[in-house]
């Protein structure tokens, strides 16, 4: 038997999927190809993947659009996400509010003024049923966007949906659960980094071994980038962490090919299109050729790297908002021609506050006009083959490997050491300040334009827009939920339940997530899981460095 | 004799792009900048703004809390007897500056304010209290 081509391979996975009901063609009816290239190129569903992880890509399936939404209280989100389903969102994404990120429950002193504001506050069972209340949680799939507490909510969610009738091996979604980044760029944290990690490879064995639909983390670039890396910081600090929670879990003595499919990605879309395409490009490549080569991972989803892509809330402005549209409609373009699985558009009034509801529907409509009327969806990695995004791709990849090095010399050949060493180092923190500051000044003296920011100020007196608005009263009312749910649990089970919580984290071998779960089903609040972790773990201080 | 700031994340909000960028304007431009960490309470930014004898205080807000924190850090200021003066940058709403001035804040740098209005701002802010 002779061997298939590339093209020939690509060929028989390409008939093997199946294929939206549209017509393929042009609006003029000229008929296209699923891909274009020579014949022994690399194709789309080919190793190491710089053209797609299928082979078919948008025309079997469009991206998820996945928007992003939370605020007030469990019951307001709830509605926001039903009106998201109802207006053709095809995945949801929980937002919480600061004091939940932070495991603060919404009575506790330092959440005053926070509580319901930037996100949806979530403090027990009780606010986790509300939130996907009337919502089939075995047919849409939930991103949450948590890392702190990552377990905890996980434990929540689990003990809600099987309360409402759903096994947990039924349950689809994602977790974010990427802590490294969080110490890198958000700085969202709780305990110190190792006490931190132990939680993540917790929460990876056990939704490796009880729940195989759900990604247990969110490897997450777009924070990294907000915070002010450039595209290449972001690329390899997000695929060092990977690399970081790969070995981390072979330590934990989990084979590579049990964890590594269910790790998604999370990068973002700035404003630089054509940058940004190699960066998702080369992202696919390195990640294979590493969880091949350096990992030996044989299955071929361990090799797949899988993105949800996020516009940038950075390139928004607060002058002249409408122009924002445009901008995220350019940055979507490029998560999209860079082969996103998921997106999230940003609305355009996000510079100034959280998303109103029309201004959240108009960015779901700018996706609904990428994937419906400009036919970019139908033809596989379109750029591919261009001298010119080659180059920005293998440039990209250069640029990466050089940083990997550097990680790994940190960590005296180990990524997860390299990673916490640079952490503890402010070595991360220091490289992202530095790039932030550069390109601010670089806006500052006019060397580059940002529309109605540093040039074409012409209509920035206009009218302001009517923002949505989060008042006290919400922190009030959720205060009042929680002192409702507080008097009517038996709070002895819940001593109990934090007592087994406290003998499970002093023991290192020990899985805390039955603990947190069966502390969950007892409406142990997130603030009491958390507090009963960090009396045992401790709390991290990042040492404030200008 | 340099202008000394201090700049300050009060709350819960981790985003620190911004006040690293501005900390590294105002020093370029000859201030003095303490910074002293992520999480600060108001009580602990008006016990450090005095210790530190600075001219200024510059608050980080983008969560959304503005409104609450804000005017807390200018009371805990002003109840230990001094009268320094308290700006702040971050996603603030045009509709709620009116409110931030009541409650004694002194200046307001929304997204996209450029380094030079914030220096420029920030010098004449402190040539007045002298």
């Amino acid at each position: 038997m002779t061997e298939l081509s590339p093209y020939e391979q690509w060929q028989r996975a390409y008939e093997a999927s199946s294929l939206r009901d549209r017509p393929f063609t042009t609006m003029s009816g000229i008929e296209l190809e699923p891909v274009y290239g020579p014949g022994d190129g690399e194709f789309p569903g080919q190793f190491p993947y710089t053209r797609g992880v299928h082979a078919a890509m948008y025309r079997s399936r469009l991206w998820t659009m996945r928007m992003f939404a939370g605020f007030g209280t469990a019951v307001d989100t709830n509605k926001r996400f039903k009106e998201i389903i109802h207006s053709g969102g095809t995945g949801l994404s929980t937002a919480f509010d600061m004091p939940t990120l932070l495991g603060l429950d919404s009575d506790d002193p330092m959440a005053l003024g926070e509580v319901g504001r930037c996100g949806v506050a979530i403090d027990s069972l009780a606010d986790m049923r509300d939130l996907f209340s009337g919502i089939d949680l075995s047919s849409i799939t939930t991103s949450m966007t948590i890392n702190s507490p990552a377990a905890v909510m996980l434990a929540l969610f689990v003990a809600q949906a099987e309360e409402s009738g759903v096994e947990r091996k039924l349950l689809g979604g994602t977790l974010q659960n990427d802590i490294l980044k969080e110490y890198q760029a958000q700085k969202e944290f709780v305990f110190p980094p190792r006490q931190s990690m132990r939680l993540v490879r917790d929460s990876m064995a056990f939704t490796a071994e009880q729940m195989p639909r759900w990604n247990s983390i969110s490897v997450s670039g777009y924070h990294i980038r907000e915070a002010g890396s450039t595209a290449a910081e972001e690329l390899a600090f997000t695929l060092a962490n990977g690399f970081a929670y790969v070995e981390l879990a072979q330590e934990a003595g989990l084979a590579v090919d049990a964890v590594a499919p269910r790790l998604s990605f999370f990068f973002n879309a700035h404003i630089d299109f054509f940058e940004e395409i190699a960066k998702y490009r080369a992202a696919r490549r390195i990640w294979a050729k590493w969880m091949r080569g350096h990992y030996g991972a044989h299955d071929e989803r361990s090799w797949q790297l899988r993105f949800h892509t996020q516009t940038a809330g950075v390139s928004l402005t607060a002058q002249q908002p409408e122009v924002n549209i445009a901008r995220t409609a350019i940055e979507a373009l490029a998560g999209v021609l860079g082969g996103t699985q998921s997106l999230h558009t940003n609305a355009l009034d996000e510079a100034l506050a959280l998303p109103s509801q029309k201004a959240a529907r108009i960015a779901l409509r700018t996706q609904q006009v990428i994937a419906y009327e400009t036919n970019v969806a139908n033809v596989v990695d379109p750029l591919g083959g261009s001298w010119f995004i080659e180059e920005l791709t293998d440039e990209m990849e250069r640029q990466a490997e050089e940083i990997f090095g550097q990680i790994s010399d940190m960590g005296a050949g180990s990524m997860l050491e390299g990673c916490i060493k640079g952490i503890e180092d402010n070595w991360f923190q220091g490289r992202i300040a530095e790039s932030a500051y550069r390109l601010e000044r670089s806006f500052n003296d006019g060397q580059r334009i940002v529309v109605s920011v540093n040039d074409f100020r012409e209509g920035n007196e206009d009218e302001e827009l009517s923002i949505l608005r989060i008042t006290n009263e919400d922190e009030q009312k959720q205060r009042r939920r929680l002192g409702e749910v507080r008097q009517n649990r038996d709070n002895e089970k819940v001593r109990t339940a934090l007592e087994v919580l406290r003998l499970a984290a002093s023991d290192p071998e020990v899985n805390v997530m039955p603990a947190l779960i069966d502390a969950a089903k007892v409406y142990a609040t997130v603030g009491e899981m958390m507090s009963t972790m960090a009396g045992v773990f401790g709390r991290h201080v990042e040492v404030p460095f200008l | 004799m340099s202008v000394r700031v201090l700049v300050a994340k009060v709350g819960l909000d981790g985003h620190d792009r911004g006040i690293k960028v501005v900390a590294r304007i105002l020093r370029d431009a000859g201030m003095e900048v303490i910074y002293t960490g992520l999480f600060q309470t108001p009580a602990s930014v008006a016990i450090a703004a005095i210790q530190e004898d600075v001219d200024v205080v510059g608050l980080s807000l983008l969560s959304g809390a503005h409104l609450t924190l804000a005017p807390l850090v200018v009371e805990e200021i002003r109840q230990r007897g001094s009268e320094i003066p308290v700006v702040v940058g971050g996603i603030v709403p045009a509709n709620d500056l009116a409110e931030l001035k009541t409650a004694g804040v002194a200046a307001v740098f929304g997204p996209g304010a450029s380094a030079d209005e914030i220096v420029t701002t920030i010098t004449s802010l402190v040539a007045q209290s002298l």
